[in-house]
C-alpha cells in the first residue's frame, strides 16, 4: 500500500442522496475529507448527520439513490461493511450493542487481525497483541479486568462510549467516524475520550466527529467544522463556527437552505 | 442501492454434512424385521446367558402393547419397524478382533477420517476410546491403563459375558423395559454400546469416550450404555455420533443408564452429530434417546452436558432422579436445529430426597425452517424438603422461518422446595451482526461468535478438547444461516 501523505484526498463524497424507509434523508451531500484532517459535523437533530455515518461504514436499509463515495481512491458505497473496516474505515457507534458471552479482548484480536491480514501483515500472537492493547487501556484510563467482560455487557453508557475509543486506538483506522461519542459522558469520561481521539491524528489519518456540543472541540480541536441540515452541508467553516452555533442556534442557517 | 446484511435469512447453508460418507466393509446384517425369532438370534449370536435373553423377551412383549409417543413437538412419516434390519456388524474373524492389530484397516481409516484415531499412540493422551461400529463395539483403547486403576471400560457384549452378575443387578434398574416405547424396542433388540464400572473411591484416570457410527443401510442403531460409579467414585464421560448421508431416515433408539452411589461424581458429555438430513428434510436420523441417571447415594451428582447439532429429529431427555440425600443433578444443553430439523429436547429432574439440587441451562438455536423446543420437567416430591432448582432457558432464532417452543413443567409437592426458571427468546440482532462486520469480521465470523457468546455457559461446562470440537460444530452446522 502506498504511503499517505498529509493532504492526501482520504474521503470524497459528491452529490450524495440517500433514503431510508422510503423517505429522504440526504439530499446531496458534497463533504472532502484529507489526511491529517479532523472534521466535526454538527447539525439539529434529523439532519442526517447519524444516516451518513452509518451509510458510510455499510449499514444496509440505506437506498443510495444519487452521488459517490470515494475512499482513497475506491468506490466506497460498493464495499461491503467488514471490506471497509478493514481498509480502515471506523465508525464509533452512538449505541454500542451488547454482545453477550463474547469478551472483548476476543473481539478486539478478531478485529485487529482483520485488519492486519488485509494490510498484508502477520497476525500478532497472545503477547504481542497484550502488549499492545495493555498500552492503549492505560492510555484511556481502563481497568484490564474489563478485557474477560463480554462485550459491553452490562457497561455503563460511559464505558460503552471509552470502549469504542480503545477498540479506535487499537485498529488506527485510516478514516475513524465517531457518531456521538461524547453524548452521555461526565467531564472526565469527555477528556480521556478526547486522549483517546488526540492519540490517533497523524498526518496520515483522518477523523470526522458527529457531534451536538461544541464543548467536545475544546478538547479535541478540528480543522473544519461543517452544519449538516435538512440533508446537506450548508456551512462550513473552521473552529468558530462552532461557537457562532452555540450562540446562535442552528436556525438562521436552515432558513437560509429554505430560501435556497 | 441496498447491500443488506441478510439477503436472504432463508438462503441457508451451503455446506455440506462433514462425516457422511460410506465405508465399503463386510458386513453381517441381519434381513429387516423383528419378532422374537429375530432377538433370540441376536442374543444367540452374542452368546448371552438365559436371563437376558428372557429380558430382551419381555422388553418385546411390552413394546408390543405399546404405542409410538405423539406429545413431542415433531412431526413425521410412521415409522414401519418392520422395514428396519435390527443387527448388522461388519465381518470379521470369528472371535472378533483381539487387538487394535485385528481390526479391519478400513474401520481404523473410518475412525481416522472421523478424527477419532484408534490408534492409541495417535490419540490424546487421556481419553479412552470405546468405537461402535453399526451394531457392535469394534475397538476399545487404553484397557490395560484402566484396568490397572480398577475401572472396567468396554463393550456392553463383553460385559455381560465378564460381569453377568453387575449386568443382571443393573441393567434396566433406572430405565425398565417398559418405561417408554422406544425404550422397550432397545431394552429388546439392544445390540452393543459401552458399560463402565468405576470402583469405591477411584477417580478414573482419564476421560473415557465412546464414538458411534452408523454406516450399513436400513439398519438401526440400539446401543444401551450403563455407568456404575461406586461410593465415592468420579468419572467423565463423552460420547460424539455420526452416520452416512442417506435419503432414508435411520432409527437410533438408545438407552443410557447411570448410577451414582454415595457421594459419587458422574459427568456425562454429548456431542451429537448425526446427519441431519439434507435441507428439504430428505434423510438423517430419528435420534429417539432415553438417558436418565440415579443419584442413588448421598451427595452424589450426575452432570449431564449436551451438544445436539445433528439428526432430522431429536427427542431427547436426559434426566436425573435425586434420591440420595443432598445429592446434585445437572443439565446443560445446547441445541441446534437448522434447515428442516427438528428438536424436542429437554430434561426431567425429579427431586425424592431432601435438600437436592438441579441446576438446568438450555441454550436452543433455531435456523432455517427448524423448530426447536425446549420440553423439562422438575418435580418435586414430598419427600424432598429443602429441594432447590435452578432452571434458564434460552432461544436465538436465527431468520424468520424457524421457531422455538418452550414448555417447563413443574410440580412441586414439598412447600420448602425453592424452583426458579428463566426463559428468554431473541433473535440474532442485525445490530449486533453490523458491530461485528464494522469491526472487520467476516459474516460468518460475526454469526459464529454471536452464537459461541450465547452458548458460552454450557461449553464451559465441557472437557476441553470436546468444547473446541463442539465450537467448530456449531460453526458448521450453522454455515450460511445469515447469508
Amino acid at each position: 500500500m502506498n504511503q499517505i501523505q498529509r493532504g492526501d484526498l482520504i474521503l470524497d463524497i459528491q452529490g450524495l442522496v440517500a433514503d431510508v424507509a422510503g423517505r429522504n434523508i440526504l439530499k446531496g451531500l458534497n463533504l472532502t475529507i484529507r489526511a491529517g484532517e479532523v472534521h466535526a459535523i454538527m447539525g439539529p437533530n434529523g439532519a442526517g448527520k447519524s444516516t451518513l455515518s452509518q451509510i458510510l461504514a455499510g449499514r444496509p436499509d440505506y437506498d443510495i439513490k444519487a452521488g459517490s463515495a470515494t475512499y482513497l481512491g475506491e468506490d466506497l458505497l460498493a464495499l461491503a461493511p467488514e471490506e471497509r473496516a478493514r481498509r480502515g474505515v471506523f465508525l464509533g457507534f452512538q449505541y454500542p450493542v451488547e454482545i453477550p458471552g463474547v469478551n472483548n479482548v476476543y473481539l478486539l484480536k478478531a478485529a485487529l487481525n482483520s485488519r492486519r491480514r488485509q494490510q498484508g501483515l502477520q497476525e500478532l500472537d497472545a503477547f504481542e497483541f497484550m502488549t499492545i492493547v495493555r498500552e492503549k487501556m492505560k492510555l484511556m484510563k481502563m481497568d484490564e479486568s474489563f478485557l474477560k467482560r463480554g462485550v459491553n455487557e452490562g457497561f455503563s453508557g460511559g464505558e460503552k462510549k471509552r470502549n469504542e475509543i480503545l477498540q479506535m486506538t487499537v485498529l488506527e483506522p485510516t478514516l475513524a467516524i465517531l457518531d456521538e461519542t461524547d453524548s452521555g459522558l461526565d467531564i472526565d469520561a469527555l477528556k480521556v475520550v478526547s486522549t483517546g481521539v488526540n492519540s490517533l491524528r497523524r498526518d496520515d489519518r483522518a477523523v470526522v466527529l458527529v457531534t451536538h456540543y461544541q464543548r467536545l472541540l475544546d478538547y479535541i480541536v478540528p480543522d473544519y467544522v461543517h452544519v449538516l441540515a435538512g440533508g446537506k452541508i450548508v456551512r462550513s467553516g473552521d473552529r468558530t463556527l462552532a461557537l457562532e452555533l452555540e450562540q446562535r442556534g442552528y436556525d438562521w442557517l436552515i432558513e437560509g437552505t429554505n430560501a435556497a | 442501492m441496498s447491500t443488506p446484511i441478510a439477503p436472504d435469512l432463508d438462503d441457508l447453508v451451503t455446506q455440506k454434512y462433514r462425516h457422511g460418507f460410506v465405508t465399503d466393509i463386510d458386513s453381517d446384517t441381519l434381513p429387516p424385521g423383528l419378532d422374537e425369532d429375530v432377538i433370540r438370534l441376536i442374543s444367540k449370536k452374542k452368546g448371552e446367558p438365559e436371563f437376558l435373553l428372557n429380558w430382551r423377551l419381555k422388553a418385546f412383549r411390552l413394546w408390543q402393547t405399546m404405542k409410538e409417543p405423539t406429545w413431542a413437538h415433531v412431526t413425521y412419516h410412521p415409522i414401519d419397524y418392520q422395514a428396519i434390519s435390527y443387527f448388522s456388524a461388519p465381518k470379521s474373524k470369528k472371535d472378533g478382533p483381539k487387538s487394535l492389530a485385528d481390526v479391519d484397516p478400513k474401520l481404523l481409516e473410518t475412525y481416522d477420517k472421523l478424527g477419532v484415531p484408534l490408534h492409541e499412540r495417535a490419540r490424546l493422551a487421556g481419553v479412552a476410546v470405546d468405537a461402535v461400529f453399526d451394531s457392535v463395539s469394534v475397538a476399545t483403547t487404553f484397557k490395560d491403563r484402566l484396568h490397572a486403576a480398577g475401572v472396567i471400560f468396554c463393550p456392553f457384549s463383553d460385559a455381560v459375558r465378564d460381569y453377568p452378575a453387575l449386568i443382571e443387578q443393573y441393567l434396566g434398574s433406572v430405565v425398565p423395559q417398559g418405561d417408554n416405547f422406544y425404550a422397550a424396542l432397545n431394552s429388546a433388540v439392544f445390540t452393543d454400546g459401552s458399560f463402565v464400572y468405576i470402583p469405591k473411591g477411584v477417580r478414573c484416570p482419564m476421560e473415557l469416550s465412546t464414538y458411534f457410527r452408523i454406516n450399513a443401510a436400513n439398519t438401526g442403531q440400539f446401543e444401551r450404555t450403563l455407568i456404575i460409579a461406586d461410593e465415592g467414585s468420579h468419572v467423565s464421560y463423552l460420547e460424539g455420533c455420526t452416520a452416512p448421508m442417506r435419503d432414508e431416515n435411520q432409527l437410533h433408539a438408545a438407552v443410557v443408564e447411570l448410577v451414582a452411589l454415595d457421594n459419587a461424581n458422574i459427568k456425562y458429555s454429548t456431542v451429537q452429530n448425526w446427519y441431519p438430513g439434507d435441507e428439504n428434510g430428505i434423510g438423517g436420523i430419528y435420534n429417539f434417546v432415553t438417558k436418565r441417571g440415579e443419584c442413588r447415594g448421598r451427595n452424589s451428582r450426575i452432570s449431564w452436558t449436551q451438544v445436539e447439532t445433528g439428526s432430522a429429529i431429536t427427542w431427547k431427555y436426559p434426566s436425573c432422579v435425586l434420591i440420595g440425600e443432598g445429592s446434585v443433578g445437572e443439565f446443560y444443553s445446547v441445541a441446534v436445529a437448522n434447515h428442516r430439523q427438528q428438536a424436542d429436547t429437554g430434561t426431567k429432574m425429579i427431586h425424592v430426597g431432601p435438600n437436592t439440587t438441579s441446576t438446568i441451562v438450555s441454550k436452543g438455536i433455531s435456523a432455517g425452517r427448524a423448530q426447536n423446543t425446549y420440553r423439562g420437567l422438575v418435580k418435586v416430591l414430598p419427600s424432598a424438603a429443602g429441594a432447590r432448582n435452578y432452571t434458564q432457558c434460552d432461544s436465538l432464532l436465527m431468520g424468520p422461518d424457524c421457531g422455538a417452543h418452550t414448555f417447563p413443567y413443574v410440580e412441586v409437592k414439598n412447600p420448602s422446595a425453592v424452583v426458579e426458571h428463566e426463559a428468554t427468546t431473541s433473535r440474532i440482532g442485525e445490530d449486533q451482526l453490523f458491530y461485528l462486520l464494522q469491526r472487520g469480521l467476516s459474516q460468518e465470523d460475526a454469526v459464529n461468535m454471536i452464537v459461541n457468546g450465547f452458548c458460552k455457559s454450557v461449553f464451559n461446562e465441557l472437557p476441553m478438547e470436546f468444547a473446541v470440537e463442539a465450537q467448530n460444530l456449531l460453526a458448521v452446522s450453522l454455515e450460511g444461516s445469515v447469508g
